[in-house]
């Protein structure tokens, strides 16, 4: 097979998302010294309610703070260990022990101690999200205001007024709740703008991904975990919203203009799940086939929101601002949240491994996929859950299919040379050979 | 009398192939204890709840990754082997991810007339889950109607409701015996009156039960264990050799907390007067939390600490599913409490087949330990 060649560039926004993501974590920590609030809750939370007490309330957000801690292999042990002397079980989710362990050690991995939060603002979904809370309230001595919202009302394909209004009614009840614990007033307006910032971010890091039809792909998934994660810090900040918006505008640009990820693409691939986080050199190693990986579900769905276009394919979802919806009420503002959340891709297979490889296989199709890479990642019950399912449904459509077992935050559960072995071996059956 | 059960226990698959040759009833396999079976019971149809059989298997392998709980897998293997080829239905009730696995690996593999999800809220402790579960199982009640073809009217409803209370008030009956100084029935036998209560017609089992239960108050049983007091608590627990081996040296099983006991019966629904449906939903609210639920309060723990002075334990087994996060998530915090009131407690992880030799020595052990403290 000829090999052929294409031009490639750095992205040019890189650096901005460095810095967001750093302005991010120092935000959080010296939130006090500005009169300011900090909150803790997953990447999933709701972050853009708390966001109506002020310009001052800074999350953190647990996911991409223990992801972060992963590629630090030396403290990122150091923390595992010190969740597993307090007894909790090496089997639990990764980026939670990692979180906990970071309390535990009092320690902050942007420098200092770590930043207790004023208050506690959760979802609760996978089985670990409201009991990460509660276990971390514990560590931090107790006593921290904590409110966790349930979203698990079933796939969005049966969404009901009904559950939607029982999401609704615990979000009417967080803000009184928010209230009461800050004594702050609540400001509907800040809200309203927060809603309008995070249906724009998730759409366009939507119409981002969908770029990625195109041949060659103009971004490869190892790049785009430093992008995606901007919304896992603050979906609903428009500094994030604007900045995929620049994003969005690169990654147009060097489509038009056959600016590849990377420079040999002759193979193209998805990954499921978090990869391993200490060892993206796997992606790298792939590109020494000309294998690239466009993506996954889970880069493009956790925070990507997504719809069917008029023309049958998968597309970015339409705003209410787009639809020329004004938001006037906090009512309208909650129940927009509500439904633009419950169609993400990534909550729907909480109810059912088939409705993921219905979109995987789609994903396969219009991304023009040669051949997928399960990650069968045993830091992460969630989001492996049904995995097993989805290599079926997948090998069933046709496409070739590659496991590993690893683990997103445990090092000790990655066994990176039988993962490139295994990756020469499915190479060698997509007829691929290292590029000299 | 316990015989009864235990035959019923072993012998679930002929009971319910039976009962449906009988009746020209539906039988429905569920998931969860978290499902309504009133509404059930209102409708005509026998729930069964699916357990595994604690055989070696290899059959999920492809279906549920390795670091899914044991018993998820073993309750999938039940239907890929097709022991449950008899049911015409199954459903599960939203608890754990585990669970729900072996539900919609069914669903796809071991096709159904009949198959539902119900989304049992996980807020329990929110004031809007019992309206939202309230709304819920009218949804699925139509759902059933339309399955069966009929509707099913409110003395329906009063009569599956009766027949759930009715059954669970004896289990409390049977269990207030185990507050004895000598318990007349061992933690094995009360376990297979439990077991059975989730596969049998209540209908059949609590006429059995009250026999049972009247047969005690009568004092027809002679006092079968004088072992040291032992509450087992934790994850899905029907493994009957285990329990079986504790009281073989020198323990005795009064009391527990997992989901094939007390979990399953513990609270009934009170009908005031007020909407069916909401007094069903209330029950299911605020029964006995499963951890996949108990937040952001640990309602659990003074739970389990009233069970374990209620029943005077010397000691706790913790069992644990291998891989089980919820209890993993509870475990600690659940141990740090009772060692503070002088409850002490013996961890184990059970698989599909639990090694019993090596349990047995470490069961002994705690045993020992617990006994020294009346010698000292």
């Amino acid at each position: 097979m000829a090999v052929p060649t294409y031009k490639t560039e750095q992205l040019k926004c890189w650096n901005k998302a460095k810095e967001l993501r750093m302005d991010f974590y120092k935000n959080y920590a010296n939130a006090h010294d500005k009169g300011g609030l900090r909150w803790a809750g997953g990447a999933w939370s709701f972050g853009a309610i708390p966001a109506g007490l002020g310009n001052d309330i800074f999350p953190i957000t647990g996911e991409p703070y223990a992801a972060g801690i992963a590629f630090n292999k030396e403290f990122s042990l150091r923390c595992l260990e010190a969740s597993e002397k307090k007894g909790y079980a090496r089997d639990l989710c990764s980026y939670m022990r990692t979180y906990w362990g970071s309390i535990i050690l009092d320690e902050y991995l942007y420098g200092g101690k770590f930043p207790k939060p004023d208050f506690m603002w959760q979802d609760h979904i996978c089985c670990s999200h409201a009991k990460w809370y509660q276990v971390a309230n514990e560590l931090e001595g107790g006593g921290i205001p904590t409110h966790i919202i349930d979203v698990a009302v079933g796939p969005y394909r049966d969404v009901t007024e009904g559950r939607i209004d029982y999401i609704l009614s615990q979000m009417h009840e967080g803000i009184e709740w928010l209230e009461k614990v800050t004594g702050r007033e609540y400001n509907d307006d800040l809200l309203i703008e927060a809603v309008h910032n995070e249906c724009r971010a998730t759409s366009v890091w939507a119409e981002v991904c969908q770029l990625n039809k195109a041949v060659p792909a103009p971004l490869d998934e190892k790049s785009m975990y430093s992008l995606y994660v901007l919304g896992t810090l603050e979906k609903h900040s428009k500094s994030v919203a604007d900045f995929y918006e620049e994003l969005r505008d690169e990654v147009k640009y060097r489509v038009e203009n056959q600016i590849s990820a990377t420079p040999h693409e002759r193979c193209r691939l998805m990954s499921d799940t978090q990869p391993p986080w200490g060892f993206l050199n796997v992606f790298r190693y792939l590109e020494g086939f000309g294998a690239v990986s466009i993506g996954s579900l889970y880069t493009f769905g956790l925070i990507g929101v997504w719809e069917d276009k008029p023309d049958g394919s998968w597309g970015p979802r339409t705003t209410p601002k787009q639809k020329g919806i004004k938001i006037e009420t906090r009512d309208q503002a909650l129940r927009i949240l509500a439904d633009w959340n419950l169609s993400k891709p990534e909550w729907q297979h909480f109810y059912s491994p088939h409705i993921k490889s219905d979109m995987m296989i789609r994903i396969a199709k219009e991304w023009k996929l040669d051949g997928i890479l399960l990650h069968y990642n045993r830091g992460c019950e969630g989001l492996s859950l049904g995995i097993a399912e989805n290599r079926l449904a997948l090998i069933d459509a046709g496409y070739p299919v590659m496991t590993f077992e690893g683990n997103m935050g445990d090092e000790r559960e990655f066994d990176e040379a039988k993962t490139m072995g295994r990756i020469d071996s499915f190479m060698e059956t997509l007829g691929m050979k290292e590029i000299k | 009398m316990i015989s009864q059960f235990r035959d019923w226990e072993e012998n679930r698959h002929v009971y319910a192939k039976n009962w449906k040759e009988k009746t020209g009833g539906k039988v429905i396999g569920y998931f969860c204890t978290y499902v309504p079976e009133e509404i059930l019971y209102a409708a005509g149809i026998l729930p069964v709840r699916i357990l595994g059989s604690h055989e070696p298997q290899d059959v999920t392998e492809p279906h549920i990754f390795g670091m899914f709980c044991p018993f998820c897998r073993d309750c999938l293997a039940q239907g890929l082997k097709g022991r449950y080829d008899y049911l015409d239905g199954v459903m599960i009730s939203q608890s754990c991810l585990h669970i729900r696995q072996a539900y919609t690996s069914w669903v796809k593999h071991v096709p159904q007339s009949f198959s539902y999800y119900l989304p049992m809220p996980n807020n329990v402790q929110s004031k809007h889950a019992v309206p939202y579960l309230a709304a819920e199982l009218k949804t699925f009640k139509s759902a059933v109607e339309k399955w069966i073809g009929k509707e099913i009217t409110n003395d329906d409803l009063k009569r599956g409701i009766d027949i759930m209370n009715e059954n669970r008030s004896l289990m409390h009956s049977l269990y207030s015996f185990k507050k004895n100084d000598s318990p007349p029935v061992s933690g094995e036998d009360t376990m297979q009156v439990a077991m059975s209560q989730q596969m049998v017609d209540k209908r059949e089992h609590s006429p059995q039960l009250k026999k049972l239960v009247e047969e005690l108050e009568a004092g027809a049983f002679s006092t079968v264990n004088k072992g040291t007091r032992l509450m087992i608590l934790g994850s899905e627990d029907d493994d009957i050799p285990f329990v079986r081996m504790v009281e073989s040296v020198g323990g005795s099983v009064v009391i527990d907390d997992h989901c094939v006991g007390t979990r399953y019966f513990w609270n009934n629904v009170n009908v005031n007067g007020g909407d069916l449906m909401e007094s069903i939903a209330k029950r299911y609210i605020e029964r006995p939390a499963c951890p996949s639920k108990d937040w952001v309060e640990r309602s659990r723990i003074p739970h389990l600490l009233n069970l374990a002075k209620e029943f005077r334990v010397k000691g706790a087994i913790v069992i644990q599913q291998k891989f089980c996060d919820p209890h993993e998530l509870d475990i600690p915090a659940i141990i740090k409490t009772f060692n503070a009131n002088d409850i002490k407690t013996l961890f184990l992880e059970f698989d599909v087949t639990v090694p019993l030799g090596q349990f047995k020595i470490r069961v002994e052990a705690f045993l020992e330990m617990l006994q020294e403290d009346d010698l000292f």
